[in-house]
């Protein structure tokens, strides 16, 4: 008993100590720093036009790119695990793949296409759609780092998703397109939520493939982390960590917000987090929640 | 409403699911499928539905062949298994779906609601989540969903197979009442004998996708139209002998099989509990060796051994057994009070001996 408790204990604590030592540690340390010079150099950090700039820059590509992924990795799941095709084997195993290879190689594989160099970039440069050293370019270069998110935490939950509630719709007159959107989305809801936030705050982090493909341009293609390497490079370690700071408050802000979406609805939270969310319905005596329709 | 089927057939493949099946559903009747796993009944039930395209055959719901209306067009109300009750809606969204599908207004769907859950026992429970209920519960939850837009008939697919052994019995119950205030024509499709036994006015017993018997409950047990029918139903004590002089002979048993010529094989089926057994051997004519006795609750069985091998069951009431006193292994002399002599494959219908005609020895006293 004594020494299953211990083992316990030790387990516990190992858990803790792992996370605290390899992520909170860093994360205080650098922040630390960023707050060393007071809120007001903090401040003035941030506002620096360039920094801003690439900041903003960063939200947006991420947000598109995550969008496109959304779309483009729900529909390549649902294909994955309902139909089958030749070479279905094939197509799963190099989803995969871009978790699997360098980023700067990933860099190089779009630079490559869509570089001045091959045939498909002249075309979309001549047709006034440049990619490379663009906007579009690096929106490009986020959706092919963070494809797998999507695609990998929906797989699962589809294969998990029970017909019989989809054939139970129908049989109480939902047509299949009333069904999908009224049944088989919030269904999958938790993993499609787990893959797009991961998709975002992987790309807001992105730095190996956009170095290559950005141009980098202050002001107009210079995304955070390049400009957090930019400041690094030039010793201004203040303005970098500043900004990486930002960055790593907004991923975690996500990561939060995922966490308190994808728990089961209905489920006691902590207490922490109970005011936000609606009165358990199990302490309420009311027969109908005629707010419920 | 009435639903019929008329040589219904569903192939998967080279697999016959179900091979031309006919049989009616009248009007606000009860009626279970009866048949083991794999029999064929399940997809019965979703042909009905229009989950799935028959082969052949057709199917007609209120007089009116069916066939080509889609799920969504059949007014059916369908009770899945595992209840497949939408998870991430509350048991009033869950019961409110069909309505909204309909296009109820909003009124008309909370009183509906309300209606519904007070029919169920469900009270205060519409704003919890499926995770939240027993299994009982949701199998409540399930049915009121299926009722809640007023279908035409209530199809349910094992609707006691996923609760456990007592709020089955009180569900089975329940339904009962239900149906008998509801009055919708009703098919449900079960494995279990008792349950089927029980709760439906009338069974239809499935075995291979064919369609065996279809009767009450009683005729189905008394008088089980095949071999398979006496098997599955009840239990049954079934033994094969060869005619002699108007006699089926086994062993030392004779069954009388008027008609039959001799020289052929015939099985011979009786129920338990028209074994006598007694501890006096000279009670009756047979004797055999006692070799255990079970314990079933509200009787008990007994398993006895003949002289030439056969092994025998006979049930007893517990009246009866505690006048005896039996002790495993001792001598015992029997009887059976009764027999049937089971149909051929492909022969005709069953014979019946009925009790105070020729049996096997004589009752003395």
């Amino acid at each position: 008993m004594t020494a299953h408790l211990l083992l316990s204990l030790a387990l516990r604590s190992a858990a803790v100590g792992y996370v605290l030592v390899l992520i909170f540690l860093p994360l205080a340390a650098l922040a630390h720093q960023s707050f060393a010079a007071g809120w007001d150099r903090f401040i003035q950090d941030l506002s620096a036009p360039q920094a801003a700039a690439a900041l903003w820059l960063t939200v947006e590509t991420a947000a598109i790119a995550t969008a496109i992924n959304a779309l483009f990795g729900t529909l390549s799941a649902l294909v994955l695990v309902r139909y089958e095709f030749p070479g279905r084997w094939l197509l799963n195993a190099l989803v995969d793949l871009p978790f699997a290879i360098p980023t700067l190689v990933a860099g190089l594989m779009i630079a490559a296409i869509y570089g001045p160099t091959s045939l498909l970039g002249t075309w979309l440069q001549q047709g006034g759609m440049a990619v490379l050293y663009n906007q579009p370019g690096i929106i490009l270069a986020m959706v092919f780092v963070t494809m797998p998110f999507t695609i990998r935490s929906l797989q699962p939950v589809l294969m998990g998703l029970e017909r019989d509630q989809e054939e139970a719709a129908f049989t109480l007159g939902a047509s299949p397109w009333i069904t999908f959107w009224k049944v088989t989305v919030p269904s999958i809801l938790p993993g499609l939520l787990t893959g797009v936030f991961l998709t975002f705050v992987r790309a807001l982090g992105e730095f190996g493939s956009i170095v290559i493909v950005a141009g980098n341009i202050p002001m107009k293609t210079q995304v955070a982390s390049v400009y957090v390497y930019g400041e690094i490079e030039s010793y201004n370690p203040q303005a970098a960590t500043s900004v990486s700071v930002l960055i790593l408050l907004i991923s975690f802000l996500v990561l939060l917000l995922l966490e308190r979406l994808t728990r089961r609805p209905g489920e006691r939270l902590p207490r922490l987090f109970q005011w936000t969310r609606q009165k358990d319905p199990r302490d309420t005596e009311s027969v109908v929640p005629t707010a419920a329709i | 409403m009435k639903i019929e089927v008329r040589g219904l057939t569903k192939t998967f493949g080279s697999a016959t699911a179900v091979g031309g099946v006919s049989f009616v559903v009248n009007e606000g009747e009860l009626l279970g499928l009866l048949g083991p796993s794999g029999s064929g009944k399940t997809t019965v039930l979703r042909l009905i539905a229009g989950l799935e395209v028959p082969t052949a055959g057709d199917i007609f719901i209120d007089g009116k062949r069916v066939n080509d209306l889609t799920v969504q067009e059949r007014n059916i109300g369908f009770v899945f298994q595992h209840y497949a009750l939408f998870k991430h809606l509350t048991v009033f969204d869950n019961i409110a779906f069909g309505l909204k599908i309909k296009k109820w207004n909003r009124q008309d769907i909370d009183q509906r609601i309300t209606e519904l859950l007070a029919l169920m026992s469900l009270e205060g429970l519409g704003g919890r989540y499926p995770h939240q209920l027993s299994g009982g519960q949701r199998q409540r939850v399930a049915i009121a969903r299926a009722l809640a837009p007023r279908p035409s008939v209530l199809l349910m697919d094992e609707p006691f197979g996923a609760v456990d052994a007592k709020v089955r019995q009180e569900l089975r119950e329940w339904l009962i009442r239900l149906h008998t205030d509801l009055n919708v024509t009703s098919l449900f499709v079960t494995h279990d004998q008792e349950e089927a036994m029980e709760v439906s006015g009338r069974i239809i017993v499935f075995s291979k996708g064919k369609l065996e018997q279809a009767g009450s409950p009683a005729d189905v047990y008394e008088e089980p139209a095949t071999e398979f029918v006496a098997r599955f139903i009840g239990s049954m004590n079934i033994v094969a002998g060869v005619v002699r002089r108007g006699q089926v002979q086994v062993g030392s048993l004779e069954f009388p099989a008027p008609g039959f010529f001799d020289g052929q094989t015939l099985q011979v089926g009786f129920r338990p509990y028209y074994v006598k057994v007694a501890e006096d051997p000279a009670r009756y004519r047979q004797q055999a060796k006692l070799r255990h006795i079970y314990f079933l609750g509200v009787a008990y069985r007994l398993e006895i051994e003949t002289p030439d091998g056969l092994i025998l069951r006979s049930r007893m009431n517990k009246e009866e057994f505690r006048r005896c006193h039996f002790t495993v292994g001792q001598a015992v002399s029997f009887a059976v009070t009764h027999f049937r002599i089971l149909p051929q494959e492909g022969a005709g219908p069953a014979i019946e001996a009925k009790p105070g005609s020729p049996i096997t020895g004589p009752l003395t006293p």
